[in-house]
């Protein structure tokens, strides 16, 4: 959908909290254009709970539900169950980080998908506990500096699409904030299929990647270029790549180096200063590619 | 319902403040290079481009919080950054 | 009116059924799982019309049944034990939020090691959450506290959650009679909820988001009062279903033959009832005995407590402890009657599910009356049902 056809309405509204440059900002405001109003979101402790602002204002345009940190999946099967109760056929939507999604959330997300709770889990990944002050989470990348890997990550990270697929969810899609038509196209499909959906948005985060405020698009967009991020969708458990991953993968253009998108971010510069770091480098090299070896493979 | 009662507030612009008085540098917008394609609109994080009837754009200063992804991302370089005086 | 035998379980879900509940979300914990293998069955029959959603844990448990309270719509769960611990962060967050949930716990002591009996160690660990927690003796005091406690937790000046308590096995699983009222009378006295805020997409609000210190104090001092007017609201609902049923279990607290007692036994659950037991015999010995059952720990009746005579010397049986402090119930009488001259004695009893029997009762207020207690008392463990004290 070209972007003069999104919504004109803003149900994130402007002065909000957020940091300036927030790829979280960019990921609502496209995602709510798809979404409209008759939407309910629930929060767990994210930086979204924050970007809210302070009570008695809010920066959100439709009702939104903090819930604790655990618990955002479990309480959007709770709100589901409220609302048919009343006959209303309002979108849930769980709206939450990576360390909500990946970390302590993990279970309250696995038993909504199992119980089949008809609602959409977005989680935003900027791959680290950007809230409470850049910590390491099941999404940092290897060899990221945060503020408990001091020395760089020695993991990966895991691979939450492979969980969500475990699920047999409907419909699964990567997305990220630099592509602002591919994210509102693949909400706005999620929200037309009944049941449990996931789409996760990559969403570079100024503070803890360490790079320019003005770079977070740019940032996203490398992420897809250099082959970092996919944007894929799973279908009835059926993989397929789309945009610049598609080409990729079909050797169509050949991804830009990886060292491109870990040298514009603070968060790697150990790797590069006061000496490079060979081995670690080539290292996060090898898990890129073993990552498009196995997409090849129609594997994730 | 009584006035604090729990924890519900209110959908309302600028809910933290005017956030323009965070800038650093401004946004400065040549209509005349602008082509209207809407990229600064749907790419900036806090909806401080305004998007008018026309597909023109305004950047409402009130609340742009002058991160300049706006200007990073203008195809034709129709924004450029200053610093604020 | 239907006269029913059954198990306290059963019956909470037959009072979940009769309260019209629309949304139940529960995990399955021993010796609650009853409670939600009745209530599912009910539903699958047709019975009961509502939504079950079955959680993977108890902390999804609360967590649904705050998302579906905050749709407007009334809702029920039930836990037990180790399943009310790991809720105890989504009790804090229903209380916050101001959702009149109501919850039955089945009292059941906390491991390791692994036990299964009654102790109210559980719940005295959600002393502090903000709900209102009662205590019931009987079967059909557990049919009409849930009943009662949905009407008392939706008053608008109320709005906090409230968890009924029983205990593990000598009610839960025990079969009493218990009478049900014809469902117009219980829908006259139990209209349909009325929320006070709600999710709403036509009506967008935030709940929950940032709050600075001011307000924050301010929310929380209005828990207070809602708890404060409680008091009254319990006694007058309980007074309106009387009126309706012909049932009355007491207000905020049960008194047995406590106007001219010398000795009172405070105490609750089933450890009250039996406390009536104990009574009517100290009573046949012409001892003055009575009996103040603790039927709301919170709000604690502290108005009631008050109207003991200073003479009155108090025989308090805590079926839980606060380590390094002392009986819970114990410190609570305590506060209550501060500045008064009433001697107050404690008791330890039943951790684990040791048995307390009317003998065991008998011998503490016979111990208070002779002078041989000590301000705070321990039930001996070993074979037995003999009462000592250290």
């Amino acid at each position: 959908m070209p972007l003069r056809d999104l919504s004109k309405e803003e149900l994130y509204l402007p002065g909000s909290a957020a940091c300036a440059g927030c790829g979280d900002g960019i990921a609502l405001r496209i995602a709510l254009k798809a979404l409209g109003k008759d939407t309910i979101f629930t929060v767990p402790a994210c930086c979204t709970s924050v970007i809210e602002s302070s009570y008695p204002n809010t920066s959100f345009g439709i009702p939104v539900m903090n819930i604790a940190f655990a618990a955002s999946a479990a309480c959007a099967s709770g709100i589901r169950a409220g609302l048919r109760r009343q006959g209303k056929e309002t979108q849930v939507v769980v709206w939450a980080g990576d360390g909500a999604t990946y970390d302590i959330g993990v279970a309250s997300l696995s038993g909504a998908w199992e119980r089949e709770t008809d609602f959409l889990y977005i989680c935003y990944n900027n791959q680290m506990y950007s809230n409470t002050g850049i910590q390491r989470s099941g999404a940092t990348p290897f060899g990221a500096w945060t503020t408990t890997t001091w020395k760089g990550k020695e993991e990966s990270e895991k691979d939450m699409i492979a969980i969500a697929m475990a699920h047999h969810l409907p419909y699964i899609a990567t997305a990220t904030i630099g592509y602002p038509e591919d994210l509102h196209r693949k909400v706005q499909k999620a929200k037309s299929i009944p049941g449990p959906k996931y789409i996760e948005i990559l969403s570079p985060c100024p503070p803890g990647w360490r790079y320019d405020m003005s770079k977070t698009v740019e940032m996203s967009k490398l992420s897809i270029a250099t082959g970092v991020w996919a944007l894929l969708e799973v279908e009835e458990g059926n993989i397929t790549f789309n945009g610049r991953s598609k080409a990729i993968l079909e050797g169509k253009i050949k991804p830009k180096p990886v060292e491109d998108w870990l040298s514009g971010q603070g968060r790697f510069a150990h790797l590069f200063k006061p000496k490079r770091d060979e081995e670690r480098i080539k290292k996060f090299e090898e898990i890129i590619d073993q990552k498009w070896q196995r997409h090849r493979e129609g594997k994730l | 319902m009584r006035e604090i009662f729990t924890t519900i507030s209110r959908p309302v612009k600028g809910a933290t403040e005017k956030t323009g008085q965070w800038r650093t540098f401004k946004p400065l917008l040549d209509k005349k290079k602008c082509t209207r394609c809407l990229r600064c609109w749907i790419l900036c994080p806090d909806g401080a481009i305004q998007r008018n009837e026309d597909e023109s754009v305004e950047i409402n200063l009130e609340y742009c919080k002058g991160c300049g992804i706006c200007a990073n991302e203008c195809p034709v370089k129709a924004i450029r950054m200053v610093r604020e005086e | 009116m239907k006269l029913i035998m059954d198990t306290a379980n059963h019956i909470a879900g037959e009072a979940a059924k009769a309260a019209r509940a629309e949304v139940v979300a529960a995990y399955p914990i021993t010796p609650q799982t009853t409670v939600v293998e009745y209530i599912q069955k009910l539903i699958s029959n047709g019975e009961f019309d509502a939504d079950f959603i079955c959680v993977e844990s108890e902390h999804s448990a609360m967590a649904a049944t705050i998302g579906a309270s905050a749709t407007g719509v009334r809702t029920f769960t039930a836990t037990s034990s180790h399943g009310l611990l790991y809720m105890h962060e989504m009790l804090h967050w229903a209380a916050l939020a101001r959702l009149p949930i109501v919850m039955v716990n089945i009292n059941r002591t906390i491991g390791p090691g692994w036990n299964i009996w009654a102790d109210h160690q559980d719940s005295m660990a959600q002393r502090d959450t903000g709900w209102l927690q009662f205590h019931c003796g009987s079967n059909q005091e557990v049919f009409d506290t849930v009943i009662q406690s949905y009407k008392i937790a939706e008053a608008e000046e109320i709005q906090l959650p409230i968890m009924v308590n029983f205990d593990a096995f000598i009610l839960s699983h025990t079969s009493m009679p218990v009478s049900i009222p014809d469902q117009p009378v219980i829908d006259k006295f139990l209209p349909k909820r009325k929320p006070v805020w709600k999710l709403d997409s036509s009506d967008p609000l935030t709940h929950g988001n940032i709050i600075p210190p001011d307000p924050y104090l301010e929310i929380r001092k209005s828990m207070q009062e809602s708890q404060d007017k409680a008091r009254d609201l319990i006694r007058t609902t309980a007074e309106e279903w009387k009126k309706l049923t012909g049932f009355w279990h007491g207000g905020t607290v049960e008194e047995y033959r406590a106007e001219d007692a010398d000795l009172v036994v405070l105490a609750m659950g089933t450890l009250g009832s039996e406390a009536k037991v104990a009574v009517d015999r100290l009573r046949k010995e012409r001892i003055k005995a009575g009996v103040f059952r603790i039927r709301s720990f919170r709000p604690f009746p502290i108005d009631e407590i008050k109207k003991l005579s200073e003479e009155t010397k108090l025989v308090v049986v805590d079926k839980a402890l606060s380590f390094g402090g002392e009986g819970v119930l114990y410190s609570e009488v305590k506060s209550a009657l501060y500045g008064r001259k009433n001697e107050i004695f404690g008791w330890i009893a039943g951790l684990g599910g040791k048995d307390v029997s009317w003998q065991d009762l008998v011998q503490m207020v016979k111990a208070v009356k002779d002078g041989k207690a000590k301000p705070v008392n321990w039930q001996k463990g070993g074979k037995g049902a003999i009462t000592g004290f250290i």
